[in-house]
């Protein structure tokens, strides 16, 4: 499996990471190294065996769903660039 | 008690010496203020924090005074600049946090806190944890106190815990945290000639650390000594309800399960990490950590891990999925550093494409297309029925055999700029240290010699899951065994 120019503009739409076109090359060159390695994988036979997801997370642990914090608005928005409190803002979405 | 002699001590002495009143934590404090000033040519830290440790100093003296001190009271401390910190700019190495100011503490930092540690300041790291040599630190490279003695050209400290190992070992901190995804404890604790320990997954809570492979990541300690990591691991571990992969574990007392020797244990040595053109300086440091702990009464016999030199290619599909979908939060919306574009997705891709440094760039995009619809399986899926038989391998070796000697790592440190033309190449520092992360199993790394250069080289042990016991013991055995007393060459006046 070899990326070519289109699937890496596709990764970076997807991913949300502008990319210059003069780095669309290297970025293949790259990707396609490190794809090429992993796919070393392919030789080890895995019928039949159960994917780890992670370590010690056979049973999610439950809680109550309560309320355990709140009314902080203003630490919340206090990093956000270009807030109008008490919300975020983005450009506008909506015709 | 003179500055430069407050500077030796470590955590075990300088307690001692705290709770006898020979010397206060404001004295303390003050002689590493002066190895901080002192080393920052080495450029450990991105944000220092004088201020915060004085006042710290006075808390641990006045718990002193009043007999409520812990083991940790007055230990001046690097902070990897991946925990949070309330009220101090927290960046994880990269342009995209902007002027980030933690509103709340991580459980690490904050337990260390409330232990009476000092912080002395947030230590450099590689972009968002992400890097073998600290060079994708988008604040320049924290640079390894020891130096080549011919070319001098300056060494990494290894990574992504760089500016904490630098720190401890150029005697700029006592000790310092550091996280571990694939190595990033284990690699550049070897690479300074310290003490580095990753515990189990889920012994330490997550909460408040900067993610980077929410499976994978875990916090530990760096520190001058085996019994000095112990202490600090005490005080670090235990469940927190805040992170659902903490463990509901009890933190037992390390520092106690240090002694009791290594008579009857048995080591495993994996012969699968004998690598082909493994260097004879890694060689060599190996066999002689195996006479060590076999001078030390332990049994030591051969094991086969089939899957090892599956670890690597496997990581790189599961990290960089776990990266991909845990940076997704830095939108410029909420935080951060935003970057205007025509629309909502062309301020995305703006903040996001200026933001990251190109490793992390790189990493989010391969996970990207690893869990992309039609390729999901064929990678991802993949990836993790593999890293099920790498974790298989340790469970069958642990029938057998207590703990797993390796080395940490396949060289000793590099100079700064070797590597960075081939991704490959510098991943690969990580093929001793990643299949214990992807097991998600304790292990630590304990500075056992040097090389013909006199760099120092580590060596790894592997315990079960929460067996930090076994772990530390014989690391306490390599330590007591290799004596290693070098000091890097770049150290500080005041700690020679």
């Amino acid at each position: 499996m070899s990326l070519d120019r289109e699937t890496i503009v596709r990764i970076a739409k997807l991913a949300r990471i502008d990319v210059e076109d003069s780095e669309i090359d290297g970025l293949a060159s790259e990707l396609n190294n490190i794809l090429d390695w992993v796919e070393t994988l392919n030789s080890i036979p895995t019928e039949g065996v159960e994917p780890m997801v992670g370590v010690g997370v056979s049973k999610a642990p439950l809680r109550m769903d309560n309320t355990n914090d709140g009314d902080i608005a203003e630490a919340v928005l206090a990093n956000a660039p270009d807030p109008a409190p008490p919300y975020f803002t983005v450009p506008k979405v909506i015709e | 008690m003179s500055k430069s002699e407050l500077l030796q001590l470590d955590i075990a002495t300088a307690g001692k010496g705290l709770r006898d009143g020979d010397f206060t934590a404001i004295e303390l404090t003050e002689a590493y203020l002066d190895a901080v000033e002192a080393s920052r040519e080495l450029n450990i830290f991105i944000t220092e924090t004088p201020d915060r440790a004085m006042a710290d100093a006075v808390a641990a003296d006045k718990s002193i005074k009043a007999g409520t001190s812990s083991k940790m009271t007055g230990m001046p401390i690097g902070m990897k600049d991946l925990f949070c910190t309330q009220g101090i700019k927290t960046t994880a190495a990269s342009n995209i946090l902007g002027e980030f100011i933690p509103p709340y503490e991580s459980t690490i930092s904050a337990r260390l806190k409330a232990a009476g540690t000092i912080l002395l300041g947030k230590t450099n790291l590689d972009e968002f944890a992400m890097g073998s040599s600290n060079t994708t630190s988008a604040f320049g490279a924290a640079i390894n106190p020891w130096e080549l003695t011919e070319d001098k050209k300056p060494l990494t400290p290894g990574g992504s815990s760089g500016g904490s190992a630098a720190a401890v070992a150029a005697g700029a901190a006592i000790a310092a945290t550091g996280t571990d995804t694939g190595g990033s404890i284990r690699q550049p604790a070897a690479f300074c000639g310290i003490v580095g320990m990753k515990p189990t997954y889920g012994r330490c809570s997550r909460w408040g650390v900067v993610a980077f492979a929410s499976s994978l990541d875990q916090a530990g300690p760096f520190a001058r000594t085996v019994r000095d990591a112990a202490i600090m691991l005490e005080t670090m571990a235990g469940h927190d309800p805040k992170d659902s992969t903490s463990a509901a574990q009890a933190t037992p007392n390390f520092e106690a399960l240090i002694d009791g020797g290594v008579k009857g244990m048995r080591v495993g040595i994996p012969k699968e990490y004998r690598v082909e053109d493994m260097p004879e300086e890694i060689d060599s440091i190996w066999r002689r950590g195996i006479e060590m702990v076999t001078a030390a009464g332990a049994e030591v016999v051969e094991v086969s891990l089939p899957m090892t030199m599956s670890a690597l290619p496997t990581y790189y599909i599961v990290a960089p999925a776990e990266a991909s979908a845990n940076l997704a939060r830095y939108d410029g919306v909420r935080y951060g550093a935003r970057v205007e574009g025509d629309d909502l997705n062309g301020m995305y891709s703006a903040t996001r494409g200026q933001g990251f440094g190109k490793e992390v760039r790189r990493r989010i995009m391969i996970g990207t297309y690893v869990l992309s619809a039609g390729y999901y399986d064929a990678y991802y899926k993949k990836a993790q029925r593999v890293r099920t038989l790498i974790s298989q391998d340790f469970d069958n070796a642990f029938h057998s055999v207590d703990a797993l000697l390796t080395p940490t790592t396949p060289g000793a440190a590099f100079p700064i700029g070797e590597k960075e033309d081939d991704p490959i190449s510098m991943y690969l520092n990580d093929v001793f240290t990643v299949p214990a992360s992807l097991a998600g199993l304790p292990a630590i790394s304990v500075p056992v010699g040097s090389n013909e250069n006199g760099l120092p080289l580590g060596l790894q042990i592997i315990g079960r899951p929460f067996d930090e016991g076994s772990v530390f013991r014989l690391g306490q055995a390599l330590e007591d065994a290799a004596q290693f007393d070098k000091r890097p060459r770049l150290t500080l006046e005041g700690f020679k």
